[in-house]
């Protein structure tokens, strides 16, 4: 034990010489599963989609690989699988080139998750589903009973199995994919642009899903998405490639986003990186202000006694979910008569970004911050996000050198 | 009526024995040409070159008139079904090979792309995947090739009385019987309406898959535009 602890150090130890950034790639604890090393793909027209990449990407996490199109993210994906073969480099899944065996054995111990779902559209949900078990010689019940008990993992209603892909919604077909892909329980997962063909709503209920499954079975994902968000949302590590498939930056998202490689990648980002990069600061150690928050039918003199001059207080129910906002000089007790207090965000469950939004969307400037059950802990205004932001950053530097991999804040 | 299911004995059939005679002779070229068309099909797909020559050559072909064939074929295969069946085989390529390769290009790049992804080789691709959604647009050529080869049958008459119920026409200008003509192309029209009703069905079998079209559209629980299902799937 000792000595393969050891024989890791000098290795991660020879790797930050070699490539720092490949090293600090690989959070601790994490196996790398899939190595790409210096791969690169030319075609014969001399286009490079792919320029001596090199990637270590570890098991049990989602891995993004996101850029503009024309970047290789693709091509890069299907070179796991030998669907498109390197020009040169290698890859190697668990040390062991993919070359050293047969193509249809290597794909079949992948998942493979694409655009649009590419469903067998003459084949019932549950039959999709099995494709891959029958293709390995289980028998067509045990395969089916597999297929049912995945149908139940992604959230498919198991009426739907004896339905046909035209008798699905978009989401519905891409739930379908993903349980394909998982049907022979493979270690790993491609997704080449999964949810891009869905709407807004649908992506994001996918995400979540994908996310939970992940909590759940923990394979190593390999994601391509030329969305920024989707990337920051589900990635464990994010790889941005660049225009001629080169590497501009592989790291963890909040770093992505808090110190950006290079003036590519800043642009890639957008203008509201910084705000982005509050997704990852949650708001449980936010400094609530309760001297603010009054019960209905409270002394109108106790309120402008305690409150700060001329400041708005709000008002909540007997049970301390909120009513409204009041002047309390002008107040006259009518609860009708209260300003709405706009949305609400859930102290420690959201993150510092939603409880910005809130604050800018108040119409006193000052968020409501609620618990579980939606009784009122406390007001925050933009100052004490803003402090809150600050003491984060401060705190996660000084915690970055043994930092465990980011837990994301809900959203 | 009278007349019109009494069949001169030189002809040596009966009413329905000319009819299984037309029949065979009218079928089993098609199937020849299907059982060609399958494999020259996914050719013409996986070397898009070779599309062009072929589809050229068997127009050119297909132009050629049938008596020519004959002219050629008699001193090959004499009077004989098979010298009226072999241009028919030929003929019946100029629909079916174009149907076979629009089935196979009919099948989304996605689907193939994930078929290969998941390890499904290119023979089990072909007739697991592509060949089944291939089906509509296969068995769209066939109607057309049965139809016509129904209705060219009737030519075999011409060399040595090899044209089914063609044969009743020239029949019927030998012994002055014009009800033999009109039994001849009534019999020839029911039968390609019939067989034609059969490839329906067949379709209709063979692909439970395919979204009902038109007005039976509103039938179906779950349509992709259902509001519905959209709603379940925002909830969940």
């Amino acid at each position: 034990m000792a000595g393969s602890g050891h024989r890791l150090i000098r290795l991660r130890t020879l790797v930050h010489v070699i490539a720092p950034r490949a090293g600090k790639a690989v959070p601790e604890g994490f196996r790398r599963l899939i190595a790409i090393e210096d791969v690169s793909k030319r075609y014969a027209d001399g286009t490079v989609a792919v320029d001596r990449l090199s990637l270590q990407i570890p098991d049990h996490s989602i891995t993004v690989l996101v850029g503009p199109s024309g970047c290789g993210k693709t091509t890069t994906l299907r070179m796991i699988n030998r669907m498109i073969e390197p020009s040169s480099g290698t890859i190697r899944v668990g040390g062991e080139d993919v070359r050293a065996r047969p193509v249809n054995t290597l794909r079949r111990s992948m998942g493979y998750v694409i655009q649009n779902a590419g469903l067998f559209q003459h084949r019932t949900v549950l039959d999709n589903i099995a494709t891959v078990p029958r293709l390995l010689g289980w028998s067509r019940q045990r395969a089916r009973e597999r297929a049912a008990e995945l149908m139940e993992r992604v959230g498919l209603d198991p009426a739907m199995a004896r339905r046909y892909p035209y008798q699905l919604s978009g989401g519905q077909q891409q739930r379908v994919g993903v349980a394909r892909a998982l049907a022979a329980d493979p270690p790993i997962l491609l997704m080449d642009e999964p949810f891009s063909a869905v709407d807004p709503v649908v992506r994001r209920s996918l995400q979540e899903e994908l996310l939970r499954i992940q909590g759940e079975l923990g394979k190593a994902i390999v994601f391509v998405t030329h969305d920024m968000d989707e990337a920051i949302t589900i990635g464990d590590r994010i790889a941005v490639l660049r225009t001629g498939g080169r590497l501009a930056q592989f790291a963890a998202p909040d770093e992505i986003l808090s110190s950006p490689a290079d003036p590519f990648v800043e642009e890639f980002l957008g203008s509201d990186r910084g705000i982005r990069g509050l997704s990852f600061l949650s708001t449980r150690d936010l400094e609530l202000d309760r001297s603010r928050v009054f019960p209905v039918g409270s002394d109108r003199r106790e309120m402008s006694g305690r409150a700060p001059e001329g400041a708005p207080v709000l008002v909540t129910d007997a049970d301390g979910r909120p009513l409204g906002w009041a002047d309390p000089g002008s107040w006259d007790g009518n609860v009708e008569a209260l300003e709405p207090y706009g949305p609400v965000f859930e102290v420690g469950r959201d993150s510092l970004r939603v409880a910005l939004d809130r604050t800018v969307l108040s119409p006193t400037g000052q968020a409501v911050g609620v618990d579980g059950s939606g009784k009122v802990l406390g007001v925050a205004g933009q100052e004490t996000v803003a402090a809150a932001i600050r003491s984060a950053r401060r705190r996660r530097a000084a915690d970055a050198p043994q930092e465990a991999p980011a837990v994301k804040a809900g959203r | 009526m009278n007349g019109f299911f009494d069949i001169p004995s030189d002809l040596q059939h009966s009413y329905g024995g000319l009819i299984a005679v037309h029949m065979q002779e009218a079928l089993v070229p098609v199937l020849a040409g299907l059982l060609l068309a399958l494999p020259v099909g996914l050719l013409c797909v996986r070397h898009g070159w070779l599309y062009a020559p072929l589809l050229w050559t068997s127009t050119v072909l297909y132009a050629i008139p049938s008596i020519a064939f004959f002219v050629v074929l008699i001193d090959y295969t004499g009077l004989t079904q098979l010298t009226v069946m072999i241009p028919l085989c030929l003929y019946s390529l100029v629909v079916l090979v174009p149907a076979v390769v629009d089935g196979i290009r009919s099948v989304p790049e996605e689907t193939n792309a994930a078929a290969s992804a998941m390890g499904i080789g290119l023979a089990r691709r072909y007739l697991q995947v592509q060949l089944p959604i291939a089906v509509p647009a296969i068995t769209a050529g066939l109607r057309v090739a049965v139809a016509s080869s129904i209705s060219l049958v009737s030519v075999g008459a011409l060399i040595g009385n090899q044209g089914g119920l063609g044969n009743l026409l020239t029949t019927a200008q030998l012994y002055g019987r014009p009800r033999l003509a009109v039994s001849s192309v009534v019999t020839t029209a029911v039968l390609a309406i019939v067989i034609d009703a059969l490839l329906v069905l067949l379709r209709r079998v063979l692909t439970p898959w395919q979204p009902p079209s038109g007005r039976a559209a509103g039938r179906s629980g779950a349509t992709p535009a259902d509001p519905a299902a959209h709603t379940a799937e925002g909830a969940s």
